[in-house]
């Protein structure tokens, strides 16, 4: 336990030491980070904020314009827009966030095994990166999530294996870069196992790097779960989710178009706060930059 | 050079390959048997014995798979289970569509992003550059299903510019850019604030060469040396890029053809996928597949003929 607590205290002053400062000092990076605080604030106290339920039918009032009573409308249950919206960024947030975990995960095993052995094993992983990136990734989530019905397990599951040859590669490189530092060596020497230099040597200087681009990568992913979302193959009715009262709005753009317009306001505040701070974490803690700075 | 073109061709080989055989399993899983599928619940069992046997069904897996592979090299894809239709025609018939829109988004996005990327460059740190900045990382941003939505709310519902749905008259070559124009143009949005970002970086790099320096103290203008000199070289990556993105652009097609109900490879897909029609979902995806790899490698290919440093990666 105490140990744990160690690497928690190491990665705290890791980041205290880093240039993360500079991050809250850039103007977009700094907007960036307040968009996403407060879609966080939203998202944790969802139940308090908004003033009804998020599944509450209310056939007489159907489509109603925005209003006193219901701030963005209703849809074309009579549920309250704004509700729907508030409790929708829990799904956002979330689904991403496993996702990415999950891609991270599959990339440690994978990267790590391709970055320690040989040359030709791990050519042979890059291969099999090169192959799994090269899929049309939206086409073939379709396929499968129209196939399996849509639930949020497999949509997980499939949008991270989607997504994870980029992070393996990155820990196959810098795998490569520290595999023959003296640390490692002397692991070795004392007859550490495989398992134990890969996991407990190499892993906790290799991963650094991911969390950069897993940033990066979050509004890739809310996007691409809206988009399914949106095609009806993404999180399943009646959980609350953007994508799909999107879906709902243009369905009945014509007559309600406030389920889109709110709907796309709240989705474009989400990808762009991500990108914002995402590339202001880049721009400023990402060592291989640090060179054109 | 050869090395890298062989190692790029077998890994698309490969995918190719992976992928076509990925989605026979995926069929093979799928809920239901083909043949019932096909013939109705009211079928007997005697007919519906016969139907699997002329599909093949009675014959082991592998057996299955390779047949289904060398029907595929034939260019046979099969057929559509509702109209008898083979699939191959229906899947030749949608892609024109999906191309035109991706190739005409990315020249609008070209058209705008590149002198607004130069623009941004050449004022660096003005005013227009911030809010060029600012306003590129904002398309960025912006998934392109909503940027489609959003465009069909204001330009076709509240303004009435342009028509919401279809691809345009047969035949009519003015109905048929007229309907291109909404659907490419949100396709585009995003890809006009990428490429911006990349013509800028691109720009402001190839001027910190000599040549420019050089130039400029002849006594050239700032506009004569951009134009004459800078551009062409800082053009490279951008073209790059663009090779590169377009396999994307056309995941992104596959949303904004069902947005609005243009005919092309995505709408044939959704529409099949809705319907139950299998063979025309896993023919589609075949061709598709086969599309993005091909755009990839070429595009791949290209960026390691410019960038000598991608060949020994």
């Amino acid at each position: 336990m105490s140990k744990k607590l160690n690497f928690l205290f190491e990665f705290i002053e890791a980041i205290r030491e880093s240039n993360i400062r500079r991050v809250f000092s850039e103007p977009l990076g700094l907007l960036g980070f307040l968009l996403i605080l407060f879609l966080v604030l939203i998202a944790l106290f969802a139940s308090s904020i908004a003033p009804y339920s998020p599944s509450d039918i209310d056939i007489a009032n159907r489509l109603a314009k925005p209003s006193s009573e219901h701030l963005f409308g209703t849809d074309n249950l009579g549920r309250d827009v704004f509700s729907r919206l508030v409790f929708g960024s829990r799904i956002a947030l979330t689904v991403p966030i496993l996702t990415i975990s999950f891609g991270i995960v599959l990339a440690i095993f994978f990267g790590l095994i391709a970055g320690y052995s040989s040359e030709r094993v791990g050519n042979m992983f890059l291969v099999m990166f090169d192959i799994i990136k090269s899929f049309p990734a939206l086409l073939f989530a379709m396929t499968i999530i129209a196939l399996t019905g849509s639930n949020l397990f497999v949509l997980i599951i499939i949008i991270g294996i989607t997504r994870f040859p980029a992070y393996a590669r990155l820990i196959r490189a810098q795998t490569l870069r520290v595999k023959g530092k003296e640390y490692v060596v002397a692991a070795k020497a004392i007859g550490a196992s495989v398992f134990k230099i890969m996991y407990k040597h190499i892993l906790p200087n290799v991963i650094g790097p991911i969390f950069i681009q897993a940033a990066m990568d979050i509004p890739v992913v809310i996007t691409f779960v809206a988009a399914l979302s949106f095609l009806g193959l993404g999180v399943p009715p009646p959980t609350p989710s953007w994508g799909t009262m999107i879906k709902t709005g243009y369905s009945f753009i014509r007559i309600a178009p406030w389920m889109v317009i709110y709907g796309g306001i709240v989705l474009i505040w989400a990808t762009l706060g991500f990108t914002l701070f995402g590339e202001a974490l880049r721009d400023n803690l990402d060592p291989r930059l640090n060179r054109q700075r | 050079m050869f090395k890298y073109i062989t190692r790029r061709l077998i890994v698309t080989l490969i995918t190719v390959l992976g992928a076509t055989i990925i989605l026979f399993i995926i069929i093979q899983f799928l809920p239901g048997d083909p043949a019932t599928v096909i013939l109705g619940p009211r079928a007997t069992p005697e007919i519906i014995e016969e139907v699997r046997a002329k599909m093949w069904l009675d014959r082991p897996v592998h057996i299955q798979l390779v047949r289904f592979l060398y029907n595929i090299v034939r260019g046979d894809l099969g057929t559509d289970v509702l109209n008898y239709m083979p699939v191959s025609t229906l899947v030749f018939n949608a892609l024109p569509y999906t191309i035109v829109l991706a190739i005409t988004s990315i020249l609008i996005a070209s058209v705008v992003g590149i002198p607004l990327g130069t623009y941004a460059a050449a004022y660096k740190n003005s005013l227009p550059d911030k809010i060029t900045g600012l306003l590129s990382i904002s398309m960025i941003a912006i998934p392109s299903f909503l940027a489609g939505v959003l465009f069909l709310l204001f330009f076709s519902v509240y303004l009435d510019w342009f028509p919401a749905m279809g691809g345009g008259k047969e035949g009519d070559i003015l109905s048929q850019i007229w309907h291109l124009i909404l659907p490419a143009s949100s396709l585009a949005l995003g890809w006009i604030g990428y490429i911006a970002r990349i013509m800028r970086a691109s720009v402001l790099e190839e001027m910190t060469e000599d040549y420019v320096r050089t130039a400029r103290s002849k006594g050239l203008t700032l506009r004569k040396v951009i134009f004459k000199h800078v551009l062409r070289g800082a053009l490279i990556p951008v073209i790059a890029v663009i090779g590169v993105g377009f396999g994307n652009l056309l995941g992104g097609a596959v949303i904004t053809e069902i947005i609005f109900h243009r005919p092309g490879l995505g709408t044939l897909i959704y529409n099949a996928i809705q319907s139950r029609n299998y063979p025309i979902v896993q023919g589609g995806l075949i061709i598709a597949v086969l599309l993005y790899s091909l755009v990839n490698l070429l595009a791949d290919l290209s960026y390691g003929f410019i960038d000598p440093r991608v060949r020994s990666d």
